[in-house]
This record gives C-alpha cells, sequence and structure tokens, in this order.
C-alpha cells in the first residue's frame, strides 16, 4: 500500500513538472513591436516601411502556418526619448511585447536600450546609429543590427582621408547620435593623419543651415563633416550648393546618407557622394528579389532602406531562433543568448555573426552617387565603390569597453 | 568680423520670410482677430503649388509666384465662408483651435501623400550662381528673396494703410456694423483680407521652394517662431511685424555666430521679456 501511494505520488509529481516544464517551453505566441519615427524626419527611412517589413518577415517565415500566434503593432516615438520610454512601458507592461524592432534615433535608442535591459525584453536595434549600443552601454538584451557610427566613421572617414581630405569641419546635430559620430570620426581621422580645425552644433531638425555653412566655409577645412541625419542632411546638401562650397574647392562628406535621402535630392544635386551602407536594393540577386516584393507594397513604389531592410532581417533570425529553441520562453536574456549562439544568414545581408558585445557583422560598403546621365532608372542610385569585410568594417572587440566581453 | 557680416546678411535672409508670414499673420490678425494656426499648412502648400505647377504643368517659377499665392488664397477664401466666418464675434480660442485643427488635417493629408523626405525644386535659372561680395558668397537668389519680400511688405503695408481700400478695411473690422450701414459689402472684405493673408503665406512658401526642401511639415517647423514674432512686433500691428520680422531675423542670425545651441530658443527668450515688459507687443495696440 504504501510504496504504491508513494510510488503513484512521486510519478505524479514527475508527470505535473513534466508538463508543466512543457508548457512553459511550448508557449507559441510573439508579439513584435516595431517603435520608430512615422511623422518627422526619419520617417522615410523608417516609419511605414520598417513596420511593412516587419510584416514581410511574418508572413515570409511561416510560423503561423505552424500554429504559432504572431502579432504585430508599431508605435510613433516622434523623436524624443521620453515618449519612446513611455511607449516601452507598456508595451511591456500591458500589450505583453517580446521584442523591440527598428528603435531609430540614438537618443530613443539608448532609453529603450535602458529599459528593456530593466524589463528582461529585446531590442534588435536596426536605426539608431550611435556606437555606444555595443560598447559602453551594451546590455545582454540588445543586438545592433545594421550599422553603426564606428563602421560609417571608419569605413567613409579612412576614405576620404586617404583621397587627400586632411582637415575637417563638422556639422553636427545637437543630439546624441551627432555627438557619437563626431567623436568617431574625429578619432579616425586624428589616427590617419588628419585634423579637426572646427566643429559647430545645430538643433535637430533645422530647417536653415546658411549660418553653420558659413563658418565651415570660413574654416576653409578640405572636408566639410555632416554629422547628421535624414532631413538635416538634405538640407544641408541643398543649401551648400547654393553657396558655393563645393565649387570653391571643398568637400562635403555625408557621414550618414540613406536611398531615401538621395531620391529626395535628386541626381543632379547628390551626385559624386561617397557614403558607407551595408545594404542597398541592386546589391545582388537576393537584395533585388526582397526589395521588388517591398515597393510593391511601400508607399511610391519606394526601395528599401537598410534600417528597413534590417527589420526584416533581424526578425528572420529571431523566429530562426524561437523556432530551434521549440518556443517563446519570454525571457529576454535567453533569446538573445540563444541568438547570438547561431550564425546569422538571409538574402538581403548575406552571410554574418552576433558578437557578445550584441554586435552583429557583415561587410560594409562604400558607395558613391551616380551622375544622372549614368543611372538607368528611378532608385538607380549607387555604385559600389570598396568594401570593408566584416571583420575589419565594425570596432574590434579588443577596443571595446562592453562588460560583456571577456577580454 | 568678416564672418559677422556674413552672418547679419544671413539673418536678413531668414527674417524676410519672417517678415512675409507675420505680415500675413498680423494682417489677418488685425483685420479678422483670428488667430490663424493654418498659416504654416498655407504657407506649405504654396510651395507645393510651386512644385506642382512645375511637375505637372511645366510652368516655372516667375509664374508660380503669381498663380500658386492667387489659387491658394482662394482655397483660403473658400475656408473663410465655409467655415471660419461662423466664428466672427466670439472668442479669440475658437479661431485658433479651428484654424490649428485645419493645420493638422492639411498635413497630415499631404504627409500621407508624401512623406516626409521633401521634393526637390530647383533655383530658377536666371537666379542662380552668387556674388562674391568680399566678406562672403552671396547666392543671387537669396538676395533676391530679401529684396522681393522687402517690397511686397511695403506694397501690402501701403495698400492697408494709405489706401482707400484699407480703410474700408480697417474701418470694416473696428466697427462693421457701422460700415455696413454706408454700404459697404463687409463679409465680402473679410474674405478678401483672409485671402490676402493666405496668399502672402503662399509667396513666402514659393520663394522659400527653391532653398529648402518642399516638405510636408515645413510650416509646421516655422509657424512656432512667426507667431513669437508677431507677439513681439505687436499683434495688429502692420509695420510692427515688418521690422520684427527682419530684426528677429538678424538677432537669430547672431545667436547662430556665438552661441549655436541656442538659435533655436533665443526668439521665445525674447518674446518673454518683451511679453513681461509690454504685454502688447513692442508696437501693438493692446487687444
Amino acid at each position: 500500500m504504501k510504496t504504491t501511494n508513494i510510488a503513484s505520488l512521486l510519478l505524479g509529481i514527475a508527470l505535473g513538472l513534466f508538463a508543466g516544464g512543457l508548457a512553459l517551453a511550448q508557449d507559441k505566441t510573439v508579439k513584435v513591436g516595431v517603435l520608430t519615427d512615422n511623422s518627422g524626419l526619419y520617417s522615410d527611412l523608417g516609419g511605414a516601411g520598417s513596420t511593412l517589413a516587419a510584416q514581410m518577415a511574418i508572413e515570409d517565415f511561416g510560423l503561423v502556418a505552424k500554429g504559432w500566434k504572431i502579432d504585430l503593432i508599431s508605435a510613433d516615438h516622434q523623436n524624443k526619448p521620453d515618449i519612446g520610454t513611455n511607449i516601452g512601458r507598456q508595451w511591456i507592461d500591458v500589450e505583453k511585447v517580446d521584442i523591440f524592432m527598428d528603435v531609430l534615433n540614438s537618443g530613443v535608442a539608448l532609453a529603450v536600450n535602458n529599459l528593456v535591459k530593466e524589463k528582461n525584453s529585446i531590442m534588435i536595434n536596426t536605426g539608431a546609429a550611435t556606437s555606444d549600443l555595443t560598447n559602453a552601454q551594451c546590455s545582454a538584451n540588445t543586438i545592433h543590427w545594421v550599422y553603426d557610427t564606428y563602421m560609417l566613421a571608419n569605413s567613409t572617414g579612412q576614405a576620404l582621408v586617404k583621397a587627400g581630405g586632411d582637415t575637417w569641419f563638422f556639422l553636427t546635430a545637437d543630439y546624441a547620435f551627432g555627438a557619437a559620430l563626431e567623436r568617431d570620426t574625429t578619432a579616425v581621422v586624428v589616427k590617419a593623419g588628419g585634423k579637426v580645425i572646427g566643429s559647430v552644433k545645430h538643433p535637430l531638425n533645422t530647417a536653415d543651415f546658411s549660418s553653420f555653412l558659413l563658418q565651415a566655409q570660413a574654416s576653409k577645412a578640405k572636408i566639410i563633416g555632416m554629422a547628421n541625419a535624414g532631413g538635416d542632411t538634405t538640407n544641408t546638401i541643398k543649401q551648400a550648393a547654393e553657396f558655393g562650397i563645393v565649387a570653391g574647392g571643398q568637400k562635403l562628406a555625408g557621414l550618414l546618407l540613406f536611398i531615401t535621402d538621395v531620391h529626395s535630392l535628386g541626381l543632379k544635386v547628390a551626385q559624386g557622394l561617397n557614403f558607407t551602407e551595408t545594404f542597398y536594393w541592386d546589391l545582388n540577386d537576393g537584395t533585388r528579389a526582397f526589395s521588388a516584393r517591398f515597393s510593391e507594397r511601400a508607399k511610391s513604389k519606394a526601395r528599401p532602406s537598410m534600417v528597413q531592410a534590417g527589420v526584416y532581417s533581424g526578425l528572420i533570425h529571431y523566429f530562426k531562433t524561437l523556432e530551434a529553441m521549440g518556443g517563446n520562453p519570454h525571457d529576454g536574456a535567453k533569446v538573445v543568448a540563444k541568438m547570438k549562439e547561431m550564425p546569422t544568414d538571409d538574402p538581403l545581408f548575406g552571410k554574418g555573426s552576433i558578437r557578445a558585445d550584441g554586435r552583429k557583422i557583415h561587410p560594409a560598403y562604400l558607395f558613391e552617387v551616380k551622375k544622372p546621365e549614368e543611372s538607368k532608372g528611378p532608385w538607380d542610385y549607387y555604385k559600389l565603390v570598396g568594401t570593408t569585410p566584416a571583420e575589419q568594417a565594425f570596432r574590434p572587440l579588443s577596443e571595446s569597453s562592453c562588460p560583456l566581453v571577456k577580454k | 568680423m568678416q564672418a559677422l557680416y556674413a552672418q547679419l546678411l544671413v539673418g536678413l535672409i531668414n527674417g524676410s520670410f519672417y517678415a512675409l508670414l507675420s505680415l500675413g499673420l498680423a494682417v489677418i490678425f488685425g483685420m479678422l482677430n483670428i488667430i490663424n494656426f493654418a498659416h504654416g499648412a498655407l504657407y506649405m502648400m504654396g510651395a507645393f503649388c510651386a512644385y506642382f505647377l512645375l511637375d505637372l504643368a511645366g510652368i516655372g517659377y516667375w509664374w508660380a509666384l503669381i498663380i500658386a499665392p492667387i489659387a491658394v488664397g482662394i482655397f483660403g477664401m473658400i475656408l473663410e465662408r465655409t467655415l471660419l466666418q461662423w466664428l466672427s464675434g466670439l472668442d479669440h480660442l475658437y479661431g485658433l483651435l479651428l484654424t490649428f485643427g485645419i493645420a493638422l488635417i492639411v498635413q497630415g493629408i499631404f504627409q500621407n501623400y508624401f512623406g516626409s523626405s521633401g521634393l526637390p525644386y530647383a533655383i530658377p535659372d536666371e537666379l542662380k550662381g552668387g556674388m562674391n561680395l568680399g566678406f562672403m558668397f552671396l547666392p543671387i537668389y537669396r538676395g533676391w528673396v530679401v529684396v522681393f519680400s522687402l517690397v511686397i511688405c511695403l506694397i501690402t503695408w501701403y495698400l492697408i494703410e494709405r489706401t482707400r481700400l484699407g480703410a474700408y478695411l480697417r474701418a470694416a473690422t473696428e466697427n462693421p456694423t457701422l460700415v455696413r450701414a454706408f454700404g459697404i459689402n463687409v463679409p465680402r472684405m473679410i474674405t478678401l483680407t483672409y485671402g490676402l493673408g493666405v496668399g502672402l503665406a503662399a509667396l513666402a512658401g514659393v520663394l522659400s521652394a527653391p532653398i529648402n526642401q518642399v516638405r510636408p511639415l515645413m510650416g509646421a517647423d516655422l509657424i512656432i517662431v512667426v507667431f513669437a514674432v508677431v507677439v513681439i512686433g505687436g499683434m495688429g500691428s502692420i509695420m510692427g511685424s515688418i521690422i520684427t520680422g527682419f530684426a528677429l531675423g538678424v538677432i537669430e542670425g547672431l545667436t547662430k555666430y556665438f552661441y549655436p545651441e541656442a538659435s533655436n530658443t533665443v526668439v521665445f527668450v525674447l518674446m518673454v521679456l518683451v511679453l513681461l515688459v509690454k504685454p502688447s507687443g513692442l508696437t501693438g495696440r493692446t487687444i
């Protein structure tokens, strides 16, 4: 009697634990949140296109057909870190969002980075530039997917100094991103033997750059580095043409440019600009196939920017990881650790990997904007000028101040 | 020293946009007692009108300078007839809310179709290039902007303060019943005045299209500063807004030279100071 009772009790407990364990790992629900700028100066390079890319990733990977429940929500953080964190908090506590995608604007990204670490959620950041996300501010819950200021400085900065641009003047957007880009590019320029002879900070979302451009012109620096992005960069470039800056012998360095910026500038104004991206729709068959499907559903038939391509690529890897784990454990650090174990591979960025500091590495491409007569049609804007292999493109782990990196 | 002169000149150029826009606002407020928050959106519509004229009909800049203000002005007059006229006599707040709502709707519609990156609009060939003034390289187009705005501002001031039509307008807003008794069609005057104010905004939009990207949000960024200009200059004073517009452009330009991080806020700091000392603005009449 006694042994049978104990045996059945033990069996019951074992079965209960087993079933409980199965129930935890077998949760097949995922909620994806795209937090981006839907209405401001960055809304064309992220915005609704990022949400579309996420939608395509969910459809393409096919987990819904395998019995999973995947939800997608998106919100506009309006480039304000406090609004971004409020939305993030509400998403994690109330909406039960598992993963944050895009999160462009370095100020918002750093704020959400802290939130995601605190709440053990996940952020795959495809939009923000600051290299701090995988350096001093690195976290076990964040992966920086597409690009960062170190890579931009390393690729564009070095190429320009090598071509003879040894004196620089910076036009910097006065917030986290501009400061990070100026800092990283200054380091590259100085290391390559150049000099930074001046800089000026302008407020984010400035319409008129004439005053700042005059100061840049007066400095007589060979290169005017634009440490800004989106609407700010296009305004600077347009107005620089008026003041005869390029005609006067100075060169404009676009440290961060997206294809949407070139599209709104037009080839006549943008021709000859050199900058670095990690994705271009016309690079190979894989990128072309994705971009054709994307542009059919995108507003004004636009091609995807590297930020939007990153959302697709990041989500595909996330779903691959969840499938390998057999379910969604709703534990951010655990999933990110597994994501770092698995190499990445998709038609958009090719083969790559995620390092211990959360940095995804892949090759960086130096592009030059075509002249109007070289372009065969709308969105045919870039020619490939150089490639930096993945291992050299990003900050080496030996120089990293990230506590996750074991030295 | 040279750099300073250059910044002053650049400030003058920006000031001419402020002056044109605040002139339109001052006309509308002075004549109609409406705080027209839709001004920024109408400025944007002027720029887009110029873009469409070039893109769809091949009509160039010079014609756009005439057609766009008239087209947007007509739109403004329709707005006044259908929506704003019901608010005459009510508290200022109603006009503010209604025009703010109109601005949001118009901007939203344009943003939905055109995104935020902006559309290119080239400087007309006759105005391309620049002059080397010694202390700076002045783009001819920007010099044209200053001269043209000055002329338009002075014409508008003359129209309102020195002609009979202007006298009717001013009388109609001070005492509409009495003026009506004289047989003057007051509602029509009011509609035309609103159209004039809107036309000025659209003209500023066409002027700015070649130098700023034509974006749906271009007005929203500018309108707040323009309101500060109007408040400083005195709500309702025409000459006050013109002078203040240019002056504030210069002050903002100097701030960008000495302490650029404050360039966004210097106009508002000034507004606070003026309001503390003289609430009706520098040259305004008490509301």
